[in-house]
Order: C-alpha cells, then structure tokens, then sequence
C-alpha cells in the first residue's frame, strides 16, 4: 500500500465535486459535498446503509442528476454535460454494481463482448477474442468464459462484472459495495482484485462500502459520510482516532460485532 | 434508498387527495407520451441494431406460432360449425366461406392475434425489462456507453410491430383450413371451391385495414409492455406487476383501437 501510494499523482484531479447537493422529496441524502480523487488513488468512501454513498457514485457517473454543485469528472463536468458527451465519458469510467448486474440471458463471453462491440466497432472477431480472454485472466476466471451468471457464484459474479467494466480500458473505476454479501475470504480476493486492477490497469476508483476490512485493504484515503457530508476524510487510522460517537459507533460494531 | 416513494408525509396519513390523483393521473399520461416521443426519436436514428431486431422478430415470432396455429384452427372450425345451424334454416349453407372470410380477415385474425400475442409476448417484455430495471442491468448498459432504450426498447417494439401483421395473416390462413374442415364433412365442398368462394367477398381494403390494424396493435404491444417494465420497481414483485400491467393494459388498448379503425375504416368502403 506504501509503494502504490507514492504512485498517487496528487498534482491531477481525475474527480472534483463542490457543494453536491441532493434531495430525493423531504429526504436530503447529500447536504453540500466537496471531494477529490488524485490520479492512481483508491478513495473509500464510507457509511451506514442510506447514507447517500450509491447516490453520490451514481450521480459521478450521470444515472443520477445533482440538485446542486459541480461535479468535474476528467475534466467535464457532468451537471451540465449532453447526452453525447456523457455517452463518451462513460466510456472513460468502469461502474461495478453491488449485485454485479450481470446480463442474464448471455454467457460470460456475451456480457464482456457486449461494451466492447458497442463502442468499437471496426474490431475483428480475433481481437475480441482476445480482449475477453485478457480480462477473464485478470480477474482469474477464464474457465467461465462458456458459463451463464446463474451458474457462477457471488463472488464469481462480482469479478466478471469487474471485467465487464474493464474490457474498455476504464481511467476511473467506481465500486458499489464490492464486497456485501461475500464470505471474508472471498471478500479478501475481491479486496485483493482491486488492488491488482489500480497496478495492472493504473486506474483512479472511489470504493463505496461499510466493510471495514474492505476499506482498510484498498483505501489509500477514507471518507466518512454521515449525515449527508464528509465528516471524516484521511488515512483509514486518521479517520478512525475521531473523538466523533458515531465514528466509534461504526468501527465498534464491523469489529466487535 | 427509496427513490420512488416521495408522498409526502400528510398525504400519506390521509391517503391521496383528489387533486394528487388528478395530478399524478395527468403526469402518468405525459410520461407516457414522453416514451412513445423517445421512441420514435430513437428508434430511426444511427446506430441501428439490425442483428437484435432480427433476432427479436424471430422470438416474437416463433414464441406465439403453435398458439396463434392452434386458436386459428379452433376460431375457424367453432365459427363455421355456429353460424352452419342458422344458414340452414335459410338454404344458404353456400355462404358459410363468404361468412367466414369476412369475419376472420376483417375482425377476428387481427383481433385474436393480438390478444394472444398481448399474452404471450406483452409479459414477457414488461417481465425481462422490468427484471433488468431492478436488477441494475439497465444501469449497468447505460454507464458502459451503450443506448439500453434503443437496444431493448425501441427493437422489442419494432419486432412486435413487424411480427404482428405477418402472424394476423397466418392466423387467418389458419382458421379458413379450420373452417374448411366443417364445411367439407358437411357440405362436401371442394377445397379449389371453399378457397374461390372464400377470397371472392374480400377487396383490398379489407387486407389492409386487417394489416394496418395488426401493425397499430403490435406497436401497442410492443411498447406497453417496455414501458410497463422500463418503469417497474419495488424489487421482483414490481416485476410481476409489470407484467400483469402489461397484458391488462396491452388487451384493453387494443381493444380500444379495434372500434376506432373499424369506425374508420367503415369511411373508406
């Protein structure tokens, strides 16, 4: 984790959100959010379930539209981007959801051709080939490659949709929850997968989760969200010598409980 | 994160008022507007998912033959072996074709075709689209930069709306061989002559109007069906929703326009 850190350029902004406001009716999940990723860091955000944490990845990746603020993602800002801009930034980005989001009625093979047949289109069937098999390697599951998701296992299934994502050569890589409903150990695999992604792949990720575990093996810097702001941000043992209740409060119970 | 519950708290304790009911029924009609606007803005426009819409045809398609084959029949037998009792009365069992075809291509083939294939394919669209909407599957196309209305929307429809006029015509070749069952034990006709007496009381105007109402009730189909999925919440139970929904409204619709183009239909003849 030391030697990946100093890789961290702290001099390039890959994300820059200021004053990010959003409200779902009454409910005001995010209350006015300022936050950076540096090129090559992993950023762990974390918080109780309801938090906002989806919401604020979401809207980084234009699913969800802010209320208020600026949200510059390498480079543009995606409150006020077109529909075609962000169709292209989002090819720039890699999004792996919390219950992977697997493409049901296609085999492994069909789910990571699909990105890359849609957006490049002059590609031999030779270098899709390729490509696929490159990928399935990286995540350590080219036997799969005939296989549907139904027959694969949760934490098979997170990998793929890792590789999914990585089959366009992703800069930013957003993960939602990357180890919720996994036993410990094959959360360590997965913890350990998106370490070998930001060395393998030089990517910038922002990690959403409440697992602990999770946010001490891949954040180079933890963001506490509570109460719809960071409350907390800095190393995960910076964070967690708070005086704050609600701070102890969370690391109790993932340890003790 | 719930964000689809956003009733306000005072409403939620009286249950809705007539004013909210007005407002979400008037918001309900404009987002459906909303997507028939953006399908049409979508679904001509590059890139085209030609391969898909192919494969889609091809599954609306044979997914509905065997039912579309054996309600033709059916249609066609039940109908002749009705209407036989009353035209004996009158001498006039020679006009049971004449009787048949007008009643099959003008109303009952694009009618039956229809609600079965609501059925048949209307669930199964608001089910496969509703379990990708809350799966994250939609989402999941989105951020990797490919158009998820175009390739499941716009193509679903499509392939209704092309499928659906070929399988009226097939239903209605279906039901007059159904028909011609009854009318050969009974009457002795021969099929040379069934078919001659068969076709002579249609005119072209009856072939399109069958065909122009099969392509209005496959749009409906097509695109209730996506709608009612690519809006469905609430986990698996909204998916199940959204397929009940679909048939329900799909059925109704078309039923709906079954008495408009008929009315129209009745200008031109």
């Amino acid at each position: 984790m030391e030697d990946h850190k100093s890789a961290i350029d702290y001099n390039d902004k890959v994300i820059s959100i200021k004053g990010l406001k959003k409200s779902f009716g009454d409910y005001h999940v995010l209350r006015g959010i300022d936050l950076d990723l540096y090129k090559k860091e992993n950023l762990v955000v974390l918080g109780r379930s309801g938090t906002g944490k989806s919401v604020l990845i979401k809207i980084i990746s234009g699913l969800l539209k802010a209320d208020e603020g600026t949200v510059d993602v390498l480079g543009t800002d995606v409150t006020s981007i077109t529909p075609r801009d962000l169709m292209e930034l989002r090819r720039r980005i890699g999004f792996s959801f919390q219950n992977s989001a697997l493409y049901d009625s296609m085999t492994v093979r069909k789910n990571l051709e699909f990105p890359l047949v849609r957006n490049q289109k002059n590609l031999r069937r030779k270098e899709i080939d390729e490509m696929v098999e490159r990928v399935l390697e990286a995540v350590g599951l080219k036997q799969t490659i005939n296989q549907m998701p139904s027959e694969l296992s949760g934490g098979q299934r997170k990998r793929i949709g890792i590789a999914r994502t990585l089959i366009l050569r992703p800069e930013i890589m957003l993960y939602d929850e990357p180890t919720a409903g996994l036993d410990p150990i094959t959360s360590m695999e997965i913890n350990n997968l998106i370490n070998r992604v930001q060395e393998r792949f030089n990517t910038s990720s922002i990690i959403i989760t409440h697992d602990l575990t999770c946010a001490k093996a891949t954040g180079d810097r933890v963001a506490m969200l509570l109460d719809g702001q960071f409350q907390r941000q800095g190393t995960f043992d910076e964070v967690f010598a708070s005086d704050d209740e609600r701070v102890k409060q969370f690391y109790d119970y993932n340890f003790i409980n | 994160m719930d964000t689809q519950n956003s009733t306000s708290e005072p409403e939620a304790k009286s249950g809705p008022t007539l004013f909210s009911r007005i407002r979400d029924f008037f918001i309900d009609v404009f987002d459906v507007f909303s997507f028939i606007g953006r399908f049409f803005k979508e679904a001509f426009a590059p890139p085209y998912e030609l391969r898909e819409l192919i494969k889609q045809t091809w599954e609306v398609g044979v997914r509905s033959l065997l039912l579309i084959t054996v309600t033709g029949f059916i249609v066609g037998l039940i109908f002749t072996k009705q209407s036989r009792p009353s035209l004996v009365q009158f001498g006039a069992t020679s006009w049971i074709p004449s009787l048949v075809s007008i009643a099959i291509m003008r109303a009952l083939a694009p009618l039956v075709t229809a609600l079965i294939s609501a059925g048949r394919v209307g669930s199964s669209i608001g089910a496969e689209i509703g379990s990708m909407r809350v799966t994250e599957q939609i989402d999941a196309m989105e951020v990797s930069g490919t158009h998820p209305f175009k390739y499941l929307v716009c193509v679903r429809t499509l392939a209704t709306t092309i499928s659906l006029p070929i399988l009226a015509i097939y239903n209605g070749l279906v039901a007059m061989l159904g028909g011609y069952l009854n009318v050969a034990v009974n009457e002795g006709t021969s099929f040379s002559t069934y078919i001659q007496q068969f076709f002579q009381p249609l005119s072209f105007i009856d072939f399109e109007a069958s065909i122009i109402k099969s392509i209005v009730f496959g749009f409906t189909i097509g695109i209730v069906g996506s709608y009612k999925g690519w809006n469905s919440s609430s986990g698996t139970a909204g998916v199940g929703k959204a397929a009940n929904s679909a048939v329900v409204t799909a059925m109704f619709l078309v039923f709906i326009e079954e008495v408009i183009i008929v009315q129209m239909t009745g200008w031109f003849r």
